[in-house]
């Protein structure tokens, strides 16, 4: 999932380099406010084994193997924000070290996968902490992360015109699931594990959100903002009708018209520039969600 | 006699999980006096030394010339008393080897140009000049060691402290610390599993056994008291290695 | 391994290994920038073009050229299943954009990492304005980066020779043992962590870090920033100028 240089519009590179820069700027300062000044060594060497857990690999079925990625497992043990700042880390290293993703696609792949994919998570793990069952919330957490990371991303590319057949978009979507499946089962398994090592580890999930209500909403935001835009551009036929069968399109197309009135009708007379505001503003809009769930789970721990 | 530089009395620490690693220790260090720090695996030597830097805070007094330490005191303690770690990895923290060996140096507030050079010449004198633009995971075990070792003696402090710093060197370096171990002026505890190391280098000893010194006097009568040296060579058998960390036992 | 050829690399004393980070960084996004904003029109001809800056680059700073050109190859995995969906959809030419593009951009992102040290590169990145705390989260990771994985692969090679691994077949309880392995360098990885601020402490740190590196740009660096951004601009307005 990330991202290489050539493949991402301006218009897409300049909103999630935007929102990354300012997100990532907001999160060092809250990680580095809110935990002790031993935390610089921690992140990194965390970050460190991360990539060495990626390292381990996991049978999927038919011959491929999948492997953690690791960012909901990192809100769940270190919380939010150095788990933010953490993979943030990890992808500058992958970009600059290893050639893995884009230098300017890095505000792109860390948007999906620092930003959205870990908050998103930690979220949803937030608000099932208060069941019964721990391993249903970091089940559904971890998988959620994956799945945020993967749609953003297919959006960003959808939205920078390339070009994705049914078919294999069908195809693609599938093996995330499979891969959000899996590190669901593996955050679970190690969190487990790491409870029985030492219960300090594992952030307490019990604690219900002051504010669900309100962080519910912000999480659908982030979700339809960037399934909606997705859907909204000049999607695939198949995929559309695919999504109004599933209602989604719908209401995705509803949503998206509400903000921007004449979305479909020539407003800027050019349909690429009409994606690209869309881009902008579909990042924009995923961006304040996640800053407003960010700020609504930083003052329920503050308080 | 003059005060000790060390002071430690009735010592506990027990860690986060319950482990009760030191469980009443009484110690004292004479000014240029060197000690070595013996006992098996576990038995709360690494903890100690610890305690000595007020990285690890337990229950009783620790004073360092003269200064207890406390939460004000820290600055001043961590001065004078340089710290090399069991495990060099987790000292060797900088992007390269020059620039860990200055670590400490601006920390004390030299500047990069006056911390060079002393940088430069620490690594000198542990025979690691020629590395210094190395990032520290290309070198060796015992390279690494090295360098730790330049790092905290280029901060020059009154007391060195060295948990196990013959783990990974060959004999010759092996032999290299304990000559510039001899030749410091310094008051020094060494922990060390390495007995002909410590017969050589101390002249007092003291024995660790959970959490408790059980035995002190000279490194000879304590390993012998504690049936600590390895049989003598066997039949066919090559003697074994001196300083291989934690086999001793076996 | 992967990230110690770069090292290796990046220790180099060239023309191009001696320039400011920061010079590198701009020079680096203004090329980046100019190929980002070239239409797939472009492709297929016009766009290899765009190579003669970071040949120029990594011929001046005495790399190997066949290895970094294979290195930059490791975006075609990535590029194949678009280039292919681009080939299903008919964009025969977007499918060859996008390989050339992300080609052309990783070979430039390499010449500028070959020939910066990591913590060079950082110190350029700060005095960019980029946030300390994450930049020292960076060098922190890269540090251990070795070490944790060396630690992984050695626990990979004990299981193994315990008789762990084998078929392909999903089974849960291999699921359960990778799990409790990933714990295990977890709580590894976090007591080292402390570890290591235990010897930053030990050594006087007061929450400051100070950087050996003391940028001080020349003029060989302002030539670089002047050529950089004004080669990028003039390939870019070449490209879409009437044939
Ligand atoms: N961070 C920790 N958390 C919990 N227990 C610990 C921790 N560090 C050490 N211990 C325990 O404290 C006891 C003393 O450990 P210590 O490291 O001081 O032993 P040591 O004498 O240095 O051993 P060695 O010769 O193997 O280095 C051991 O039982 C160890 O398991
Ligand atoms: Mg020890």
């Amino acid at each position: 999932m990330h991202i290489p240089d050539g493949f991402l519009s301006p218009a897409i590179l300049a909103a999630t380099g935007a929102a990354s820069a300012g997100g990532v700027y907001w999160m060092s300062r809250r990680a580095q406010g809110e935990i002790e000044e031993s935390r610089a060594p921690l992140l990194g060497v965390m970050g460190a084994f991360v990539f060495a857990a990626q390292m381990i690999n996991f049978p999927v079925g038919a011959g491929t193997t999948g492997h953690l990625l690791g960012g909901a497992l990192l809100a769940f043990t270190l919380g939010p924000a150095p788990a933010v700042v953490t993979m943030t880390a990890i992808l500058a290293v992958q970009a600059l070290v290893f050639q893995d993703g884009g230098v300017l696609a890095l505000g792109a792949n860390v948007f999906n996968m620092a930003i959205a994919g870990v908050l998103g998570g930690y979220l949803l793990y937030r608000l099932l902490g208060g069941s019964r069952s721990r391993g249903i919330a970091v089940f559904t957490g971890a998988s959620a992360s994956v799945m945020v990371c993967a749609v953003l991303a297919l959006a960003e590319l959808r939205l920078s015109g390339v070009p994705m057949p049914p078919a294999l978009l069908g195809v693609s979507m599938g093996l995330f699931a499979v891969n959000a499946v899996l590190e669901g089962a593996v955050t679970v398994g190690v969190i487990q594990a790491l409870a029985r090592l030492n219960p300090g580890f594992v952030k307490e999930s019990a604690a219900p959100l002051r504010r669900p209500v309100l962080a519910a909403v912000a999480l659908a935001a982030v979700f339809l903002a960037s399934v909606g835009v997705w859907f909204a551009s000049e999607a695939p036929d198949g995929l559309e009708s695919l999504a109004d069968k599933l209602g989604i399109g719908g209401r995705a197309r509803a949503i998206l018209a509400a903000p921007l009135p004449g979305y479909d009708a020539a407003w800027f007379g050019n349909a690429a520039v009409n994606k690209a505001v869309a881009g902008v503003l579909g990042a924009g809009l995923a961006f304040a969600a996640v800053l407003l769930l960010g700020r609504i789970l930083f003052r329920k721990k503050a308080a | 006699m003059t005060d000790p530089v060390v002071q430690v009395a009735g010592l506990r620490y027990r860690y986060p999980d319950g482990t009760l690693a030191l469980d009443g220790v009484d110690f004292r260090l004479e000014k240029g006096e060197t000690v070595a720090v013996l006992g098996p695996n576990g038995s709360g030597k690494s903890t100690f030394v610890l305690h000595l830097n007020g990285l690890l805070q337990g229950e009783g007094t620790v004073s360092v010339c003269g200064m207890r330490i406390g939460h004000e005191t820290l600055t001043p303690v961590r001065r004078k008393v340089g710290l090399v770690f069991q495990d060099p990895d987790e000292q060797l923290f900088m992007p390269s080897v020059l620039e860990d060996v200055a670590f400490g140096l601006l920390n004390s507030g030299l500047k990069p140009e006056e911390a060079l050079p002393k940088a430069r010449h620490f690594l000198r004198l542990v025979g690691m000049d020629h590395a210094g633009e190395k990032a520290p995971y290309h070198l060796s075990g015992g390279e690494k060691q090295r360098v730790a070792i330049a790092g905290v003696l280029a901060m020059q402090p009154e007391i060195l402290v060295l948990d196990e710093p013959t783990t990974f060197l060959d004999p010759p370096g092996q032999r290299d610390l304990l000559a510039l171990l001899r030749s410091l002026p310094q008051a020094m505890i060494v922990v060390t599993h390495n007995t002909l190391f410590a017969e050589s280098l101390a002249a007092r000893a003291v024995f660790f056994e959970r959490g408790k010194i059980v035995g002190e006097g000279t490194p000879r009568e304590l390993l012998d008291c504690f049936n600590w040296s390895l049989p003598g060579p066997s039949r066919g058998q090559p003697p074994p290695a001196a300083g291989s960390s934690g086999q001793s036992r076996l | 391994m992967h990230h110690v050829v770069l090292e290796r690399w990046s220790r180099g004393t060239s023309i191009i290994h001696r320039r400011d980070p920061r010079a590198k960084i701009i020079a680096l996004v203004a090329f980046l920038a100019a190929v980002a904003t070239t239409p797939d029109s472009c492709a297929p001809f016009r766009l290899p073009a765009y190579a003669a800056l970071p040949l120029a680059a990594i011929l001046a700073a005495r790399l190997p050229l066949g290895g970094v050109a294979a290195r930059a190859a490791v975006v075609l995995p990535f590029c194949g299943v678009f280039v292919v969906f681009s080939l299903v959809a008919g964009e025969t030419q977007r499918a060859a954009a996008l390989l050339e593009k992300s080609y052309l951009s990783a070979l430039a992102a390499l010449a500028v990492a070959a020939t910066t040290p990591v913590a060079r590169f950082l110190a350029g990145l700060e005095a960019l304005g980029a946030p300390r705390f994450l930049l020292w989260v960076i060098q922190f990771l890269h540090r251990y980066l070795f070490v944790t994985s060396e630690q992984a692969q050695h626990m990979r090679q004990a299981a193994a020779s315990r008789g762990a691994g084998g078929g392909f077949r999903f089974r849960s309880w291999r699921l359960r043992a990778a799990s409790s392995a990933i714990a295990v360098l977890f709580a590894r990885s976090y007591r080292r962590a402390e570890a290591t601020y235990r010897a930053m402490l030990s050594r006087g740190f007061q929450g400051r870090i100070q950087l050996l590196y003391e940028l001080s740009p020349d003029w060989g660096d302002a030539l670089l920033v002047v050529l950089g951004i004004a080669v990028s601009i003039g390939l870019r307005v070449a490209m879409v100028l009437p044939a």
